[in-house]
């Protein structure tokens, strides 16, 4: 940001007249003890009289006394374009920063501020960060800070605050003075009197004094006489600018009498340009803290591997863009992708690698590899085709649920969710649960999870034990729907219970539908977290009883047209009239009278179930066990006929085995 | 309103001066009126009864051109301070991003100073803004009348700054400290740029 200071402009170079005393002291001043004296120091004078020279030789100087000590130089114009740069590149902060560690800031040319509010509010804050931290500042200009139209009220304020000097052009003496150094630099010679005549000249400047001995040297190069007085005022003549006294800074007005005029009544400050300069400082602090916030981001997504062109693009262009969203959406977009990298993992632990996981711009593509890869893993287990709907007999017992079970076939997730269907053993609950799955299942890209809770229980053991935990919850997550069996199996199995209670919150927040079967109502199991009780309690609980005699009726007379074509009316009525805690135990005891006919060769009737019932002992009241059951038949002349053992839950329910004892 | 328009990259600011009637609402406006430069603003709307009072509203707009390269307006109203004027009051404030608060430092105003900062939360309340998030600022205007017929600045900050938000004494006539408020109001509406997003 800055040119390095010129060796050849030193104090020691420094030609010090009557003119320049002053601020070369307070120059020398200010290199000895930086911060201390003049903060800030600002010297003034018309161009070519040596204040550039002034602030190298300060650096110089204070370099020499303190070598580790960071002196800048920088011109305005430099100024302004290292600023305007670290803007583009959005590093402006870092130019702050790096303004805030110099020891001693050498600023030439102020004058190139006027009309620059931003630039000056930008300086004022860069002096007053460096006057707070004890550094240094030195300034100069062509004219006093007053002079300097348009100059904020606050940055006029701070210089004065410093010390003010202004150089003066040199009198007679020091221009010869600096005459005879500068020709004894170039080497040069001069016969008497000829330095004598140049210092006459009065030149605005030290610059414009410098440029006559330039041409005398040229001329006296290629002349073969040395050149004399006379000749040499001739020869520059010519040269010289018709000047003004020259004075410079606000001398006084003074009127004939040697009075000061009357000053001009006061200006007030311009209060609207320092409120407009206010204003602009805000708004470009706030309007840079958008390219920095983004600069950060990128930054940190970077160093966390992930492609951030999105966010590069946004740093090219000039018009600031809602940042927080886009950042929001960013993190969004990253954060699907380390979840869609998770599920990966577990998956396809090879392809989780993959570098397109690490960009945000990808995540179509992402996404449809982990379904691909998702699609491989298969389904959950689903509902048994077995169970239809349209098979379901109801009656009083069973009406309410019947009906529940077609609302959630129509709306599924939306009017009762979840639907839990309690009642003893045997009174359809399985049989509705997989025809809800069955229904659903037909859905579009529907993927119905539908099994009992003992086989969740066990697959989730194995997960466990193969280490594939995450893989088994993201089976699940994909369903649309789930139906568990049996949920009161869960009583006790705290883990089992952990996950269905996550799994439940995100299906149900997703609106999928779930539905559970229970022995009884969910309050009412004991060892059933509460958190669990109260989520199935809260959808829709609907008790299944046992068949009363018309729904038992109605089982047999459409069992009997299943299976032999024609309902046996008397059949019906006998059977239905017997006491029956479960539409299992109904059919069980038609199914037991169709084997004995099929045994006899003759249909199914009712003198042949009287003969089977009555005869036999009283039958005992089936007892509801979960797993199996055993019964042994007695015939009628009092033998025992057989002795079958009747196993109800076998992998698939649907299918009954009858075992011969031997 | 939205405050900051990326797309179109402008920047607008609405502040209202709130306050009892007669604290010099409208005389803050009219200094700020007569330092700005003639391109820099619009024409002031000053809807006055013909005792001077505020009947409406006044509105005055200032262009500060680009800043940042975003165009900058401010819009400035005022609100009629007498009581039975809260229907205009609400309507004046509504998608107002900044308020400065102007009360009259005569001791016998204090309770009209009162009730007006509490009419402003109730009205900010209605809109389901609070004053809290609101950028706010308080001006004790008056300050040059004779010492024994105003309040302190410490005392009118014991009795109505309980929000502890900046606070400035001003001779609105004269003009002192109405820019310093403008500029406190102005950086605190400004610095919520980078906090809120635009629709």
């Amino acid at each position: 940001m800055t040119e390095e200071l010129n060796p050849k402009f030193s104090f020691e170079t420094l030609v010090v007249g009557a003119a320049n005393r002053l601020a070369v002291t307070a120059a020398r001043t200010v290199a000895e003890s930086p911060g201390a004296a003049y903060n800030p120091l600002f010297v003034y004078s018309p161009t070519g009289l040596g204040k550039t020279h002034l602030l190298m030789a300060i650096g110089q100087l204070a370099k020499q006394l303190a070598p580790e000590s960071r002196v800048e130089y920088i011109t305005i114009d430099e100024f302004v374009e290292a600023h305007h740069a670290a803007v583009a590149a959005g590093q402006s902060e870092a130019l702050r920063s790096r303004y805030a560690q110099i020891d001693i800031l050498l600023v030439d040319d102020v004058q190139f501020l006027t009309h620059r509010r931003e630039m000056q509010a930008e300086l004022l804050r860069i002096v007053q960060e460096l006057q707070t931290a004890g550094k240094q500042v030195v300034l100069t200009s062509d004219s006093p800070p007053s002079e300097i139209e348009d100059l904020d009220e606050r940055l006029l304020s701070r210089f004065d605050a410093g010390l003010l000097v202004d150089i003066g052009p040199p009198d007679a003496e020091t221009r010869l003075a600096i005459l005879m150094r500068r020709t004894e630099d170039r080497g040069a010679q001069f016969g008497e009197g000829v330095l004598d005549a140049v210092a006459r000249f009065e030149v605005p400047n030290v610059r414009e004094l410098l440029g006559l001995l330039n041409k005398l040297v040229a001329y006296q190069a290629v002349s073969e006489s040395p050149i004399t007085p006379a000749a040499a005022h001739e020869l520059l003549a010519g040269e010289v600018r018709t000047q003004a006294p020259m004075t410079t800074g606000p001398a006084p007005a003074l009127t004939a009498m040697g009075e000061p005029v009357a000053e001009p009544e006061e200006e007030r400050p311009d209060e609207f340009a320092d409120f407009l300069s206010d204003v602009a400082h805000t708004v470009e602090e706030q309007v840079e803290a958008w390219r920095s916030k983004l600069g950060e981001a990128i930054t940190r997504w970077e160093a966390e591997g992930f492609r951030t062109g999105r966010l590069e693009r946004l740093l090219d262009q000039d018009v600031p863009v809602s940042l927080d969203r886009v950042l929001k959406q960013f993190e969004k977009d990253v954060e699907q992708l380390r979840s869609m990298q998770a599920t990966m993992a577990k998956l396809d632990p090879e392809r989780a690698e993959d570098p397109v996981f690490n960009d945000p711009d990808s995540l179509d593509e992402v996404d449809h590899l982990v379904q691909t890869v998702l699609h491989e893993v298969g389904p959950p287990p689903g509902p048994s085709a077995a169970w239809e709907l349209a098979s379901f007999v109801d009656g009083e017992a069973n009406k309410v649920a019947h009906n529940s079970a077609q609302e959630v076939v129509t709306q599924p997730g939306v009017r009762y969710n979840p639907l839990v269907l309690a009642g003893p053993t045997g009174v359809g609950k399985t049989h509705l649960l997989h025809a809800i799955g069955h229904e659903l299942a037909a859905r579009p890209e529907a993927v119905v999870a539908c099994l009992s809770a003992q086989q969740l229980i066990d697959e989730l053991v194995q997960a466990i034990d193969g280490e594939r935990i995450d893989l088994w919850r993201t089976r699940y997550r994909r369903a649309t729907a789930f139906l568990l069996d049996d949920a009161h199996l869960l009583a006790g199995k705290e883990r089992t219970q952990e996950e269905v209670f996550h799994l439940f919150n995100e299906l149900f927040d997703a609106q999928r539908q779930l539905v559970f079967t229970t022995a009884k109502a969910p309050r009412e199991v004991e060892g059933l977290d509460e958190r669990l009780v109260s989520r199935l309690e809260g959808g829709l609980v609907v008790n299944m009883e046992s068949p009363d005699r018309e729904l038992r009726r109605a089982i047999v007379v459409r069992k009997l047209q299943e299976d032999v074509g024609a309902a046996d009316d008397e059949l019906a009525d006998y059977l239905a009239a017997r006491p029956a805690d479960s539409i299992r135990s109904v059919i069980g005891l038609l199914q037991r009278v169709m084997v004995a006919a099929d045994a006899q060769g003759a249909a199914p009737s009712a003198a042949l179930a009287r003969e089977m019932v009555e005869g036999a002992a009283p039958a005992r009241p089936r007892v509801s066990a979960p797993v199996r059951t055993s019964g042994i038949m007695i015939s009628p002349s009092g033998g025992v006929k057989s002795r079958e053992k009747m196993v109800w839950f076998w992998p698939d329910p649907a299918q009954r085995v009858i075992e011969e004892m031997t | 309103m939205s405050l900051v328009n990326f797309t179109t990259r402008e920047i607008t600011c609405k502040i209202v001066y709130y306050g009892p009637g007669r604290s010099g609402k409208t005389t803050n406006l009219q200094y700020i009126y007569g330092r700005v430069p003639d391109d820099r603003r619009g024409r002031m709307v000053s809807l006055a009864t013909q005792t001077d009072r505020t009947l409406f509203f006044d509105f005055l707009p200032l262009e500060l051109g680009s800043i940042s390269g975003f165009t900058t307006r401010f819009q400035l109203y005022t609100v009629p301070g007498q009581v039975y004027y809260n229907a205009t009051r609400k309507l004046v404030l509504q998608g107002a991003d900044g308020v400065v608060f102007v009360a009259d430092s005569q001791a016998r105003q204090l309770e009209e100073n009162v009730e007006s900062l509490q009419n402003l939360q109730e009205n900010l309340l209605a809109q389901g803004a609070d004053a809290r998030g609101m950028p706010l600022v308080l001006q004790y205007n008056k300050q040059d009348l004779p010492q024994d017929l105003v309040l302190s600045p410490k005392e009118l900050d014991d009795a109505l700054n309980f929000w502890s938000v900046p606070s400035f004494s001003a001779a609105a006539l004269a003009g002192t400290g109405v820019f310093e408020t403008l500029k406190a109001a102005s950086e605190q509406v400004l610095r919520k740029l980078s906090q809120e997003e635009p629709v």
